[in-house]
C-alpha cells in the first residue's frame, strides 16, 4: 500500500474568463488530477476555479457575478473542485501571479504546522482590498522545500493556449512567468500533436524550469471552447451536454449571451495590454 | 409556423456500451440542423441499443446498457431509449429496426386520432384540433456518424437492397467532423448519389471524440470519466461494477 503521507499535496488553480464555464474546463481538472496521481508523487487535494474580474475588459466578457454563479452551479456535483470569487471581486485586474500568491498564502496560513514560521497575515481589517491584492509578498523558494511539506503546493492549471500566450508581447511580464514556473509550477493539458514541448524548448525561462511544468496529454479531443458555446447560443443552437445542465438553464433564464453581450468591451484594450504597453516594455523574449 | 413542417423521428442504432455525452450531442446537432432547414419539425429521438447476441467483444448486457441510457436521458424532453431491438432473440438488421419503429409511429398516430374522436365525437373544436394534429405521418430517419457511409461499401457488411431501402424510404442524417469529406463517399456510390436528397449531412463544429471504447478503457484504468458521461451513469457503473478487465475480454 502506498502511503499518501509521503506524497506531496497539490492544489490546482485555474484562472480564466469562464465565459461561460464548459465541460472542457471541468475536464482539465479531472485530467490533471489523474495524471498527478499516476506519477505516484502527488496527492491532489483541491481544485480552485478563479474567474477573472470585469476589469479584465475582455471582449464579450459578461459580468463576473453571472460567471461566478455559473461556475458554482457547474461544480456543485464535484467533491474537490471549488469556485473562489476573490479575484473577480477585486476592483482592478490582477496578474495571475498575484492570484497565485494570494491562494498560496491562504493555504500556508490555514496550515497549522506552518502557520508560525511561514504564514503571512492575510487580511488586515480595515484595509482596502485593492491594496491587499497588490501587496508584494513573494513566495520564497524555501517554502516549497521538504521541511515545509505540510503546505500543499499550489500549481497553475491551464490549457496549451495559455502556455502559448506567454509568447504574446505585453500580455505577461517575464518576471511573473519566471516566478510562476520557478515557485509554483504549471500543469498544462495539451493535445496530441501539440507543440507545447517545442514551445518550452524554445523559451530559456520555461526550459530552465521544465521539471516544474507538467504536460498532460488529453486522450479525448475536447474542443468545447467558451467562444463556440457563445456562438451556438447566439444562433439558437443547442449547447446541451457541452455545459452542465444547471449552467444551460441559468443562461436561458437570464438570457446571458446575445449579439449585444458579444460586443461588450469591443472598443476597449485588454487590461494587461493597457498596463504593460504603457511602460513600453519590449524585452518580452522569454 | 412549425405546424406546416414535416414531423420527423430520429432513430440511432448502436451498442451504447456505455452511452456517452457524444451520443446525445448527435441528436442535438441533428435536430438543430433539421429545424434550420425550415422543412422539418423533429418530434422524437429514439436510441435503440443492439441486443446481446450481436456478439461484439466487451458488450455488457442489454439490461445494463438500457438502464444507463435511461438514466442519461432523464434530463431530455425529446430523446428516449427503446428496448425493442435489444429484446429480439437474434441480432436484428438496422432496416428491420427502422421498419418496426415506422410501423409503431403510424400505429400510435392512429391510436391518438381514434382516442380523440371517441372522447369528443361531435365538437367542432375537436375536428379542428385533429386536423392540426400532425396531418402527415412522421418521417423516420436514421441518425448516424458519417463513417457509416464508408461502411456501406465494405463487402458483406450491408445488403444492397437494405441500403437502398434506408436511403429511399427513410433517409439518413449523418454527423461528420469538420475536415472529413462525406460528400466524397456519396459521390463514389451511384446508389447514394441517386438518393442524396434524402441524406442530410451535418457538420460538427465542436469536436467531440467521446467514444464508448475510450470510456471503457479509462474506467478499466481507474481514470476519471466525469463530464464525458452523465453523473448518474457513472454512479450506475460503479454500483454494478460493470466495466472491468474481465468484461472487456468477454465475447
Amino acid at each position: 500500500m502506498e502511503n499518501p503521507d509521503n506524497k506531496t499535496q497539490v492544489v490546482l488553480l485555474a484562472c480564466g474568463s469562464f465565459n461561460p464555464i464548459t465541460n472542457m474546463h471541468l475536464r482539465l481538472f479531472e485530467l490533471a488530477k489523474d495524471y498527478l496521481h499516476e506519477t505516484g508523487k502527488y496527492n491532489v487535494i483541491k481544485g480552485i476555479i478563479s474567474p477573472v474580474g470585469d476589469a479584465y475588459k475582455k471582449k464579450s466578457l459578461i459580468s463576473a457575478n453571472h460567471r461566478v454563479t455559473m461556475a458554482k452551479l457547474a461544480t456543485e456535483s464535484s467533491d474537490w473542485v471549488q469556485v473562489d470569487d476573490w479575484e473577480s471581486s477585486q476592483n482592478e485586474w490582477l496578474e495571475t501571479l498575484k492570484v497565485l500568491r494570494y491562494h498560496h498564502q491562504k493555504l500556508a496560513s490555514s496550515n497549522p504546522a506552518n502557520s508560525l514560521q511561514n504564514a503571512v497575515p492575510l487580511i488586515k481589517p480595515g484595509r482596502k482590498r485593492k491594496q491587499e491584492a497588490n501587496r508584494y509578498i513573494p513566495v520564497k523558494k524555501n517554502q516549497l522545500n521538504p521541511e515545509t511539506k505540510g503546505v500543499p503546493q499550489l500549481k497553475l492549471l491551464c490549457g496549451a493556449d495559455m502556455l502559448e500566450s506567454f509568447g504574446i508581447p505585453n500580455l505577461w511580464k517575464l518576471e511573473d512567468i519566471t516566478e510562476i514556473v520557478a515557485n509554483h509550477g504549471l500543469v498544462c493539458i495539451t493535445r496530441a500533436g501539440n507543440n507545447a514541448q517545442k514551445f518550452i524548448y524554445e523559451s530559456d525561462t520555461l526550459w530552465q524550469h521544465k521539471n516544474n511544468i507538467h504536460l498532460v496529454e488529453e486522450w479525448i479531443t475536447n474542443d468545447i471552447s467558451s467562444t463556440k458555446i457563445r456562438r451556438a447560443l447566439r444562433r439558437g443552437q443547442s449547447v446541451r451536454y457541452l455545459v452542465p445542465d444547471a449552467v444551460r438553464a441559468y443562461i436561458e433564464k437570464h438570457n446571458l449571451y446575445s449579439p449585444e453581450s458579444e460586443d461588450r468591451n469591443a472598443e476597449v484594450i485588454l487590461a494587461p495590454l493597457q498596463k504593460y504597453a504603457r511602460g513600453c516594455k519590449q524585452e518580452q523574449t522569454l | 409556423m412549425m405546424k406546416s413542417r414535416i414531423p420527423l423521428v430520429l432513430l440511432a442504432c448502436g451498442s451504447f456500451n456505455p452511452i456517452t455525452n457524444m451520443h446525445m450531442r448527435l441528436f442535438e446537432l441533428a435536430r438543430d440542423h433539421l429545424h434550420q432547414t425550415g422543412r422539418y419539425r423533429v418530434i422524437e429521438g429514439i436510441i435503440s441499443p443492439v441486443s446481446d447476441n450481436y456478439g461484439k467483444k466487451g458488450l455488457v448486457s442489454a439490461r445494463h446498457r438500457i438502464a444507463m441510457a435511461q438514466l442519461a436521458l432523464e434530463t431530455s424532453d425529446w430523446i428516449r431509449v427503446d428496448p425493442w431491438e435489444s429484446e429480439q432473440e437474434k441480432w436484428t438488421e438496422t432496416i428491420k429496426v427502422l421498419r418496426h419503429h415506422y410501423n409503431e409511429s403510424l400505429r400510435s398516430l392512429q391510436f391518438r386520432k381514434e382516442l380523440m374522436r371517441n372522447n369528443w365525437p361531435t365538437e367542432r373544436a375537436t375536428e379542428d384540433f385533429l386536423s392540426s394534429l400532425d396531418p402527415v405521418s412522421p418521417e423516420l430517419k436514421l441518425l448516424c456518424g458519417a463513417d457509416i457511409l464508408k461502411t456501406f461499401s465494405t463487402p458483406n457488411l450491408w445488403k444492397e437492397e437494405h441500403i437502398k431501402e434506408i436511403v429511399e424510404k427513410f433517409g439518413l442524417v449523418c454527423i461528420s467532423r469538420s475536415g472529413s469529406d462525406p460528400v466524397q463517399y456519396i459521390s463514389e456510390s451511384e446508389l447514394l448519389t441517386r438518393f442524396q436528397h434524402n441524406i442530410h449531412l451535418v457538420t460538427e463544429r465542436i469536436q467531440n471524440e467521446i467514444s464508448s471504447t475510450h470510456i471503457r478503457h479509462a474506467l478499466c484504468k481507474g481514470l476519471s470519466v466525469k463530464y464525458l458521461i452523465p453523473d448518474s451513469v457513472i454512479s450506475y457503473i460503479k454500483h454494478y461494477n460493470i466495466y472491468t478487465e474481465e468484461s472487456e475480454r468477454e465475447k
